[in-house]
Formats: C-alpha cells, structure tokens, sequence
C-alpha cells in the first residue's frame, strides 16, 4: 500500500483524537475537581449537538459560529445539574452517584427521542464535503476545523485553570477539600462552576463533532464510553492525559482500521485500554494514589 | 420553632373520608374486574399481530420506514376484505438481545401472529423464540439463508434470501454491462459485519464463479454497521485501485461512505449495492445530487401490479413526498400473510395458522414475480429482484428489461463534476 495512504490515514486519526480529547477533557475536568464520574457525559454532548442541529435548520447558523454560545449553554446547564441535583450526593458513596447519573441519562436520551425521533439527523454546511489537497495527502476540511477548535478550547481551558483565580480556587478545591473548606472557599460554587466548565467542553466538542458525525439520541452512551476509555488511558483528572488519550485512541482506531480490518478498530482501542491498566493504572499522565 | 399552619386547600385535600375512601377502592375494584373481559373483548376484534421493528438504535431510520408500511396496512387490508389485525408494536431496540426478549414479551402477552424484524440478527433471535413457543412468525425483510433452513415449523420469509439476491444481482448486472458495453475488471467490496452482511459476503464466494463476472474482487473490507466514521474504510477502498464498488451495507453507513467518497476525491466507475440503504429516502434527502447514480439490486415491488398502485397511493396519501419502497412492501405483504392466513383459518390457533401460512397463493400482490407461496421450509422461493438506479431524487427500475421503466446512466458521473 502506498505511503501517502498511512499518511492520509494517520491525519484523519489524529485529528478526530483531538475532538475525542476535547470530549474527554470535560470528563476529566470534572472528575478531576468534583470526584463525580460524569455518566452522561455523552448524552449532553448530543444535548449540545440537537442544539447546533435545531439552530441551523432553524435559523441557518453555522455551528463553528455557535460553538462559544452553545457552549454557554452547556456551562449553565451543568452549572444547574451541579447545583441543583448533585451536590447532595458528593458525600454519599460512589453507588449512589453512579445511579443518579446513570438515571439522569437515561432521561436525556428519552426527552431527546420524544422531541426529535430516533432518525439520524445531519449539518450540512457549505463546507460539509470540502477537503485540502497538500501534494498527495487529502485532510478533510470539517476534521481540521474541529481538531483546531478543540486544541483553541483546550488551551483556553488551561490557562484558566492556570491564571486566574477562580482557577486557581479550583485546582485548590481538588487538592484538599476539607483545607479549601477552611480557607472560606464556597467549594459548592466551585464544584457547580467546574461542571459547567467540563460541560461547556463536552458541548464544544459536540458542535465540533456534529460537523462530522450524524446525530441519533442514541448516540450518547457510546460517546460516554470513548471518553471513559480516553480518560482513563490518558489518567483520569489530568487535562493533558484526557488530550493525549483522544489522540491515541483515534489514531490507533485509524491505523489499526488500515493494517488490520476496520471493524477491529474499537478492539484495538481496549486493547490499549487494557494494556494501561496492566501497566500503569493510573493512566499515561495520571499521578499515582499512594 | 413556630409549625406553620395547613393551607385551606391543604385541608380540603388532606379531608379525604371514608366514603369517599370506599367508593375509590370500588372503582379500583371495578376496573381491575372487568380488565379481563376486556382482553377477552379485544381477542374476538381480531388477530394479534406483534410487529417487531428496530424503531431505536441504529437501525431505527429504518424501522420508522417499514413502520409506514404498518400504518398503511389496515385500511388496505380491510378493502381487500380481509380480517381486522390488532397491531401490538415491539421495538427490537437494534439489538438481538432485545429481540429475542421482546417477541417472548409479546407472546406473553397474547400476540398470535409475529411480524418483523427488517434484521436477519434480530429476526433469528425471533425465529427461534417462535419456533419455541409455536407462535406463527412472518419475516418481513432479512435475507440470512439459515434461518429456513433449521426446520423451522411456524417461521415463514416472503423475502429473497443472500443466495437469491445475489443470484438475480449478477444477472441483473450483466444485463446493465451488455447494454452499456462497458465493465469494470476490478471491485473492491464493504460490507456490515453484521449478520446479514456476513451471509452476503459468504454468498457472494459461493454464487459468483456461477455468474462468470467481468470483474474481480481485489479486496473486501468488513466494518461496523454503528460506525462513527468510515473515512480509513474508503481510504483503504482507494488504494486498491478498484474500478467498481460492491457494497452490503445499511443506511447510515451509506451515507457515511458517499461522504467520504466526495471527501477523499474518489469516483468509482459504479456503486453496486447488494442491501439497503443507497436507495432510501433519507439518504436521497440527505445527500442530494450526490445520491445520484448508485445502481442498487433489490428485493422492490412491480409497478406494474395493480395492488402496488394501491400502495402508492395509500403511502402518498399518508406519508405525501415518501416514495414506496422494500420496507413499505415487504412489510405490507407479510402482514397480507397474516390477515390472509388468519381469514383462511378462520381460527387464532396457533397452529391452524401455521397450516394457512404453509398454503398460502396470494397471487394479487406487489413484490415481483407470480405471488406469495412459500416452499416446505417456510421460504417463499419465486421472489424476483430488480435493479433500480438513483436519479434525480426518484428511483427508477433499469434492469431487467421486462420491468425497466429507464435505462442506466453509466459510468457514475464523478463527484466533482456535480452541479
């Protein structure tokens, strides 16, 4: 096989990682801070992708142009799911979260069947089929929007949680909770902000990821799934390993697709899985519990 | 700390009597009394037909759409002057598991005829649930061989099965190749990795040397029907150099497939579809001119017939801008089957009807060839198939000459010389 098709191949791959990463940036945002593993995590990203469906058909706007606003959405969304609903189980064993969350998708995947079916539905932009020709390797112009997209929001997403000082009360709130307690931190408030945050992540991917994938409501217990597989491989809690993770995973699920057959691509994802947690359980980049 | 006092309609609520307490627990009673007389009101209304449909998952486009040919069903049936069905809907969630679970929900409560399941998969799990408990079971659309062949004695198919559609495929296409006088020598074949698509390519190993091609397959390529992306699955179809494109595929996966084509700038010389999905309405309406040109070989209806013009215009009628296709009509005629089978009968008997499938002549029908009989293992076995080609939105039949109403455009023209 020519070279030009590995490389074509492993583009793809790499950047359909980034949008998984940025997917699974919000999980380990979230979990990273609040300790609650987010079981619709890919249920709100479809929540965010209808959005960006219903706007376009709706109103005919871009959702490379609505992806800061919808974004928003999710934020206060989570901001609100947070605040409202799971707060009261932080202290409550894992089971229970567990439960909660599960429930709470099972929700979302059934109000989105009742208002928009279970037919697959689709953005078709202008540049919808575009693709650049750079010599002999061809880079789909949607994956390349969205992969950019991704590493702008998980750049911006640093340094917020690095320069500023809500995020730095943040990253306090996830190193010692009882000492951020002590200082006067209102760590509910915190915890609701960093939902929103790991939602507004998950929505952006959403938006990016509409670009390239149809929607069902459907969708999201497999989404939830990936970003569990990436985060857990890159090491739950840390936002370069969730980055890192995506791109394993995408371009491992591509070259394996190649040099193999693609409908063994999701095996050779696990088997990554599997290996990391052989060997390094606490994921690529993930610090070490002692 | 001071109690706060109950509201005025906090009291009148709270107020509840023992009369009134008594004449509820009554009502309760009454209801839960003459529930039973109920059902047995509702079994003497007519047939219990449990259809079973993938109406979620994956599949679930294509359920919706064998779904129209449900609703379509009753006011045709009654006009034929068959008996009444009383549809009780099952969703097979896409699953075989569901599947499986679902048909013995439906038998437990009271369905005495099974409809369904658009997915060889799902209709096997369903097959042997209804083999098990005797229920009679009508396979609208799944082509897997094995399932009539297991001696099934309540499992009938009115669909082609793998073999038969591969078989009228390849004549079809050398039809299509002499006409044009152009054929392509090498193919690359996708196809689902799902149990339909497993037996296709199976078939295709066995039944094409039969046919003497002018082509050979150079590679297959097997992948996830519920795939996200297929952009290394055409990447990998490119590099073979492959002059044609056979693919077994579903719905959403075609259009995945057709959008990678424009994407990675590659035009075969023809799409040649052995399965759904390329004909479809969605994917016509997603996709646009750019559904324009794959040549499908189908299980389809004959316009000419008169029932198909009845169905048309029933399905125009209730669902305007949906044109009538395989799943409207194969799952039409199987709950034709059922209401045919059941007037026959005159009986819910399981086995009574079992009998009246097995003898079923239902020459009035509207897939092609003489009607609906089915052979001693359940298979009805004089099914045609036809090749249609997308075209300007509309589908039209190009081959065999005898019910051709176009003839094919060919080569495909390429993507990026579409308006």
């Amino acid at each position: 096989m020519p070279f030009e098709v590995y490389l074509n191949v492993a583009v793809g791959g790499l950047l359909t990682g980034l949008v998984y990463g940025l997917m699974a940036l919000g999980l380990s945002v979230i979990f990273g801070v609040v300790r609650v593993v987010n079981f619709a995590h890919g249920e709100m990203m479809t929540i965010a992708m209808y959005i960006a469906i219903v706007l376009f058909s709706a109103l005919h706007l871009d959702p490379m142009v609505m992806m800061v606003p919808i974004a928003a959405v999710l934020f206060c969304f989570g901001y609100a799911l947070q605040a409202g609903v799971i707060n009261p189980f932080i202290t409550r064993p894992e089971h229970s979260q567990f439960l909660l969350l599960v429930a709470i998708a099972i929700i979302m995947i059934n109000v989105l069947l009742i208002l928009f079916g279970p037919d697959a539905q689709s953005v078709q932009t202008s540049y919808s089929y575009d693709s650049f020709q750079f010599g002999k390797l061809i880079v789909d112009a949607t994956k390349l929007y969205a992969a950019a997209a991704a590493v702008t929001v998980a750049v911006a997403l640093y340094c917020f949680f690095q320069f500023t000082a809500i995020g730095t009360a943040i990253r306090a709130c996830a190193d010692n909770y009882t000492g951020a307690l002590v200082v006067g931190l209102d760590v509910k408030h915190l915890y609701a902000l960093t939902f929103g945050l790991g939602s507004a992540c998950v929505g952006a991917a959403g938006v990016m990821l509409v670009l390239i994938v149809d929607v069902t409501p459907s969708l999201g217990p497999a989404y939830t799934l990936l970003a569990f597989v990436i985060v857990i491989t890159g090491g739950l809690g840390s936002m370069p390993g969730a980055l890192l993770g995506g791109v394993l995973i995408g371009l491992t699920e591509a070259m394996a697709g190649l040099i193999f057959t693609p409908s063994a691509k999701s095996m050779f994802a696990f088997g990554i899985l599997v290996l990391v947690l052989l060997f390094r359980p606490q994921g690529i980049m993930g610090k070490k519990v002692t | 700390m001071k109690r706060k006092s109950p509201s005025k309609s906090q009291t009148k609520s709270a107020s509840i009597s023992r009369r009134t307490f008594a004449v509820g627990l009554g009502a309760v009673g009454f209801t839960a009394g003459t529930a039973p007389f109920n059902i047995g009101r509702a079994q003497g209304a007519g047939l219990k037909v449990g259809v079973m449909l993938p109406r979620s998952g994956f599949q679930a486009g294509i359920g919706q759409d064998c779904q129209r040919g449900v609703d379509i069903a009753a006011g045709l049936l009654k006009d034929m002057g068959m008996p009444n069905l009383q549809i009780m809907n099952g969703d097979t969630e896409t699953s075989v598991d569901v599947a499986r679970s679902r048909a013995e929900k439906l038998i437990g409560e009271g369905a005495q005829v099974l409809v369904g399941a658009f997915d060889s998969g799902q209709s096997s799990a369903i097959a042997q649930v209804a083999e098990q408990k005797g229920v009679p079971y009508v396979i609208n659309i799944a082509a897997a061989p094995p399932i009539t062949e297991q001696g099934y004695k309540f499992v009938f198919r009115n669909f082609p099965t793998a073999p038969m559609i591969l078989g009228d495929a390849f004549a079809n296409q050398k039809e299509i190749f002499a006409t044009t006088g152009s054929a392509p020598k090498t193919a690359v074949f996708l196809h689902v990795n799902d149990t339909f698509g497993t037996a296709m390519k199976g078939g295709i190993g066995a039944v094409m040397p039969k046919f003497d091609m002018p082509y050979k397959i150079v590679e297959t390529i097997a992948y996830d029907p519920a795939a996200r992306d297929l952009s290394v699955e055409i990447s990998k179809a490119k590099a073979t150099g492959a002059e044609a494109m056979i693919v077994v595929s579903r719905l959403n996966d075609a259009i995945l497939l057709t959008r990678e084509l424009v994407k990675q700038r590659w035009s075969p010389m023809a799409i040649l579809s052995m399965g759904p999905g390329w004909y479809e309405d969605q994917y016509i309406k997603t996709l646009g001119k750019l559904a324009d040109g794959p040549l499908s070989f189908v299980p389809w209806y004959d316009p000419n017939k008169p029932l198909s013009k009845t169905l048309e215009a029933a399905l125009a009628k209730a669902h305007p801008g949906v044109s009538l296709n395989t799943n409207h009509v194969y799952t039409f005629e199987a709950l034709l089957v059922a209401a045919d089978a059941y007037k026959r009968a005159g009986s819910t008997d399981p086995k009574a009807l079992a009998d009246a499938i097995r003898a079923t002549n239902i020459t009035n029908n509207v897939s092609p060839g003489p009607g609906i009989m089915f052979n001693a293992k359940g298979q009805n076995d004089k099914l045609k198939l036809s090749a249609i080609q997308n075209r300007g939105g509309k589908l039209v039949t190009v081959a065999p000459k005898v019910a051709a109403n176009a003839k094919v455009e060919w080569p495909l023209t390429p993507y990026d010389k579409r308006a």
